[in-house]
């Protein structure tokens, strides 16, 4: 999981580190059971010590001395910056679709971006991309190689576009809803 | 407006198609502004039952629009009469369809020749011009084969071999790839590369996204009104190894 992930999940407010468990799990479905549960606190470590949040203890355990774990991790400055450019950024592909879909939800909990904006930016890449495939494949001779290869770029890209079109719907669907 | 008409190859100005009346109405086409250059592949891209067949139908002048209106090359076409309409399909308008809508009685070098003799062309000249365009097509060997003797991709260039018959202003294809394999489909996409390598204008609806990445330009359709548009047109991107983990 990047880091990235973990931080846009706390641009939202801050949390403590079960309370950002509880989110992903509840964002990844059965895909979140492969997710170590130590794992997103060593993540919030190495982004503490990157500047990126900060810890503090929480104000209503001061009254659970026993659960001084406890903690609550908050944005820097330095840390909403990269969330915000990771939100802008488009980046194709990427081996989880996971990211990309905890993009949006982060993004609109946050109302860092409207996710058919991000939608829509990443289906402009994904076309140019699938025209390049397409253009090259075109290129080859009917008995080339390379043209199967190029065949599995195709058929990939429009795989994606597919499910683009799904968030799409979703999405819209949401907003509705708001 | 005859000024912005005039600009454009083929432009629309507030395309409405509705059916219905009521409670019941539905607008297949709604409030459509469509601005296509001389040379352009344009490409209208959206889920089925969003309207862009109507759409292509309005363009070509197989179907009559409930209002807003329609310029080929400079010329209003919206409110032509019928027989000035027929004319307009058969000379001015190639349509290519998803089920590729070849006589199946006659061999693929007279369907493709059907369309000029209807022009009133002679015989001899009507073959010759079949026979270039089977050529242009890849099908020179196949003039004589009957469509039912022909592979799916072969009866769709024999199609688009007869659209371009009367050397038309626009050609319209609808789904033009949606019974096709993907080898077949990349014969379609090659033939109509060199279509716009040589300067002929064209629409296609479709949606598949192959087809419509390879466009200039790419509308999106949802519910009869174009709600996106995107440049294709430009420098690579550099990541064409990056599904494939060569680079990137």
């Amino acid at each position: 999981m990047r880091q990235e992930v973990v931080l846009a999940m706390l641009a939202k407010e801050p949390s403590h580190g079960y309370q950002l468990r509880a989110r992903l799990t509840e964002a990844l479905g059965p895909l979140g059971d492969a997710m170590n549960a130590g794992q997103i606190y060593v993540t919030l470590d190495r982004l503490e010590k990157a500047g990126l949040v900060t810890r503090e203890p929480a104000a209503e355990l001061a009254v659970r001395p026993d659960r001084p774990d406890r903690k609550v991790y908050t944005l820097t400055a330095a840390g909403q910056q990269r969330v915000a450019s990771w939100v802008a950024q488009v980046d194709w592909p990427r081996p989880d679709l996971a990211e990309f879909h905890l993009k949006l939800i982060a993004a609109a909990a946050a109302r860092l971006a409207d996710p058919l904006a991000i939608v829509d930016a990443q289906r402009r890449e994904l076309l140019r991309r699938l025209r390049e495939a397409q253009r090259a494949a075109m290129a080859e001779p009917d008995d080339s190689e390379a043209a199967l290869l190029l065949e599995g770029i195709v058929l990939r890209l429009q795989a994606d576009l597919r499910w683009l079109e799904t968030c799409e719907r979703n999405w819209t669907g949401r907003k509705g809803q708001l | 407006m005859s000024d912005t008409g005039r600009t454009y190859m083929l432009l629309a100005r507030g395309l409405r198609k509705e059916y219905g009346k009521g409670e019941g109405l539905v607008r297949a086409v709604d409030e459509v502004d469509l601005e296509v250059t001389a040379g352009e592949t344009v490409a209208v891209m959206g889920p089925s039952g969003c309207g862009k067949s109507t759409l292509l139908h309005l363009l070509g002048g197989l179907d009559r629009s409930s209002g807003g209106e329609i310029w080929l090359d400079g010329r209003r076409v919206d409110q032509l009469g019928e027989r000035a309409l027929a004319r307009l399909r058969r000379d001015a308008v190639g349509f290519v369809f998803q089920a590729f809508h070849l006589m199946d009685e006659l061999t693929a070098v007279e369907n493709v020749e059907l369309p000029a003799l209807l022009a009133g062309r002679s015989p001899r000249t009507a073959r010759r011009q079949a026979d270039g365009l089977l050529e242009q097509v890849g099908l020179a060997d196949r003039a004589k084969f009957l469509p039912t003797a022909l592979s799916g991709g072969q009866r769709q260039r024999v199609a688009i071999a007869r659209s371009l018959a009367n050397d038309p202003l626009v050609v319209l294809a609808d789904e033009p790839t949606g019974n096709l394999d993907s080898q077949a489909t990349l014969d379609v996409l090659r033939l109509f590369d060199s279509l716009h390598a040589a300067g002929q204008t064209l629409v296609i609806v479709t949606h598949d996204s192959r087809i419509a990445a390879t466009a200039d330009r790419l509308i999106s359709m949802r519910d009869g009104a174009f709600i996106d548009e995107t440049r294709l047109t430009g420098g690579a991107t550099g990541h064409l190894g990056a599904p494939a983990r060569i680079k990137g």
